[in-house]
């Protein structure tokens, strides 16, 4: 079986976000695959393992992206798409599902993954807008995927607002990841030298027949217009004395001063 | 054409969710700047009870789209409903809670009809008729300034934000929709249970989180039972989480929940980053840790340096004196 995976870069987690001139600063991040793409990728190595078959990776991103598909590719993956193209950039979720359809049209595939959401603009948009455009059933936020023997269809365990689901959709679909649908693992020394190897091909607006005006920046339906660091909290109070002191007084400013209960 | 405001409804178990009267509130302060009228939807099998309760919160008007395919959900049914009441009521900002259920059908129909969706809205400004939104990115560690180049636009607002608009007495009108839904590739077929959480966290008012400090299962609970004094969510580090003593559900964080109660204790949470990012914006954060340096007691507003486990038995008990005057 083929599955494809939707990987983005984003700042590792650990980054505090500089901002200058209202813009987030990029120079000295350290990128990683955003968290919830990994279970994407665990999974589908998984379902390799498991059924045999292909894993592609799908990541749009600029050039240095190329990186962050290695990393996958040192995951185990087979192969991957690099939808590169100054074109593709400052787009929001609505042209980046566009390109992500355009170039899944080309492919062969039974399942796509995607993150329930990037950690950089936390979005939660893409891999349910990419499902609508190209007409495929999808199922959110899954925490467990079982796909039934004549894998044309799966069972999945979603999770939404506190609740727990059991979703069934028949395959090709686009189901999206959450947290708890596996333990991603580490990559090995000798996935990251094969990883060289394996072939990263690097497909523009004109590869999948999209109009550049369409895409990016030009494309998009939103405009960014500044990116600001969060309010700063006032210091707070640290409330001396022995523990049981200190909780009654606790109990009494958030009643008193705080006025929150 | 008028610039209207259709609010999308959501309801659980019968009833609307808080979200929704929060979202009148938004929409009737949007409406001051645009210029419209604010009409409002309801989806769902069985929901007559939702459109008259959403009838009495002020808005001028309510479609009801009731099927029995709408008794659980199936994105596609949903999508196609939403889109027919958008194409009949030609909105020009679409509003949805940024819920589980907001941010799927926000995106799905937002790519059926071609339209924008700004994610996560926790403030606005209506700036020479133009909507002008703030939402927090990377989880909170900055906030971004998004406009609509156009309208219509979607935009989610974050629960617990705004104050829920309150019902009246005079109802709306209601119209039903009439759609045919069609059969479902991908659909819930069942609920499940899970181990009882009694509060959501991402609507929770008061949250209490454990983290590494708990030491274990057992040690959550005082934790839990804080929680239940307080009719609070029960949150957790990832750490705790990790390690195996709370579901994974609970974990607040960039790559967990994201809350923003009016009260967040955390205990026993040294305070990384990528905890910070999804705790920092609530309104008033409690810390207890046993490291006067823990990095928590940077966000907290109140700090007690000292061990959870002396600490938290008083608190219950305080809390609950506090409680039971009220
Ligand atoms: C990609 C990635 C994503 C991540 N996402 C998240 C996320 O979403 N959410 C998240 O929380 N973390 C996340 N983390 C993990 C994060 O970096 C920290 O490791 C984690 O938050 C630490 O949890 P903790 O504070 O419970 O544990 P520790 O950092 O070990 O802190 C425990 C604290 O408890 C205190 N303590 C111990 N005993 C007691 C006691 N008896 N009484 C009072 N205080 C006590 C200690 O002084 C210490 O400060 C992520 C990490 C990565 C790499
Ligand atoms: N630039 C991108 N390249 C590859 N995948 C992406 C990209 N943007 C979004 N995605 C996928 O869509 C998911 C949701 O992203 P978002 O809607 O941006 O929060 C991510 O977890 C990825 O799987």
């Amino acid at each position: 079986m083929n599955v494809v995976v939707l990987i983005k870069r984003v700042p590792d987690t650990e980054t505090r976000i500089q901002i200058k001139d209202g813009q987030v600063v990029t120079e000295g991040i350290s990128w990683i695959i955003s968290p919830y793409d990994e279970y994407g990728v665990e999974e589908a190595l998984r379902l390799i393992e498991k059924y045999t078959g292909k894993v592609t990776l799908l990541c749009l991103g600029p050039d240095d992206a190329k990186e962050t598909i290695r990393k996958g590719l040192a995951l185990g993956a087979d192969e991957a798409v690099h939808l590169n193209d100054p074109a593709f950039a400052g787009g929001d979720a609505s042209t980046t599902a566009k390109v992500h359809a355009a170039a899944l049209k080309k492919k062969q595939f039974d399942l796509v993954l995607a993150g329930k959401q990037a950690v950089d603009e936390d979005n939660a948009q893409v891999g349910v807008r990419v499902a609508e455009l190209l007409d495929l059933p999808h199922v959110n936020s899954v925490i467990k995927l079982d796909l039934s023997d004549d894998k044309k269809s799966a069972k999945c365990l979603r999770e939404v607002d506190g609740d727990r689901d059991l979703a069934e959709t028949a395959l090709p679909a686009i189901i999206t990841t959450q947290q708890g649908l596996n333990e991603p693992r580490y990559p090995s020394l000798k996935g990251i030298m094969g990883a060289k190897k394996k072939p990263i091909v690097d497909w523009k607006a004109a590869d999948l027949g999209l109009d550049p005006a369409t895409l990016g920046a030009k494309g998009a339906k939103l405009e960014v217009i500044n990116i600001e660091p969060p309010a700063a909290r006032p210091p707070g109070k640290i409330i001396p004395g022995d523990a049981a002191t200190a909780a009654k007084e606790l109990v009494h400013l958030l009643h008193e001063e705080a006025k929150v209960i | 054409m008028a610039n209207n405001i259709l609010i999308v409804a959501e309801g659980r178990d019968g009833t609307l969710r808080k979200v929704s009267y929060e979202l009148v509130t938004v929409a009737n302060e949007m409406a001051k700047g645009l210029g419209g009228a604010v009409e409002a939807v309801t989806l769902g099998s069985d929901i007559g009870k939702c459109a008259e309760s959403l009838a009495k919160t002020g808005v001028s008007k309510v479609y009801q789209v009731d099927d029995a395919a709408m008794a659980t959900f199936a994105p596609e049914i949903f999508t196609a409903a939403l889109s027919e009441v958008i194409k009949k009521a030609q909105p020009a900002v679409i509003l949805l809670g940024a819920t589980g259920f907001g941010k799927e059908l926000g995106a799905s129909v937002g790519a059926r009809l071609d339209l924008g969706l700004i994610t996560d809205c926790t403030s606005f400004a209506v700036d020479g008729g133009t909507l002008v939104m703030k939402r927090p990115v990377y989880a909170g560690k900055a906030v971004a300034t998004v406009k609509p180049k156009s309208l219509p636009v979607m935009v989610s607002i974050r629960p617990n934000i705004f104050a829920p608009a309150a019902e009246g007495s005079a109802g709306a009108p209601i119209e039903k929709v009439n759609f045919t839904a069609p059969t479902p590739r991908a659909k819930v077929v069942e609920k499940v249970k899970k181990e009882a959480v009694s509060v959501d966290l991402a609507e929770a008012k008061f949250v209490v989180s454990g983290g590494r400090g708990a030491r274990s299962a057992e040690g959550f609970e005082p934790i839990k039972q804080l929680a239940k004094t307080l009719g609070a969510a029960v949150g957790a580090s990832r750490a705790a989480v990790d390690a195996g003593w709370i579901d994974y559900s609970t974990q607040v964080g960039q790559t967990g929940k994201t809350v923003a109660p009016q009260l967040y204790i955390a205990l026993g949470i040294s305070g990384a980053i990528q905890h910070l990012a999804g705790m920092s914006s609530s309104k008033v954060i409690v810390a207890v840790n046993k490291d006067p340096d823990a990095p928590i007691f940077k966000v907290a507003d109140y700090g007690i340096v000292g061990d959870l486990f002396d600490v938290v038995p008083v608190l219950n008990e305080e809390f609950k004196k506090v409680l039971s005057e009220k």
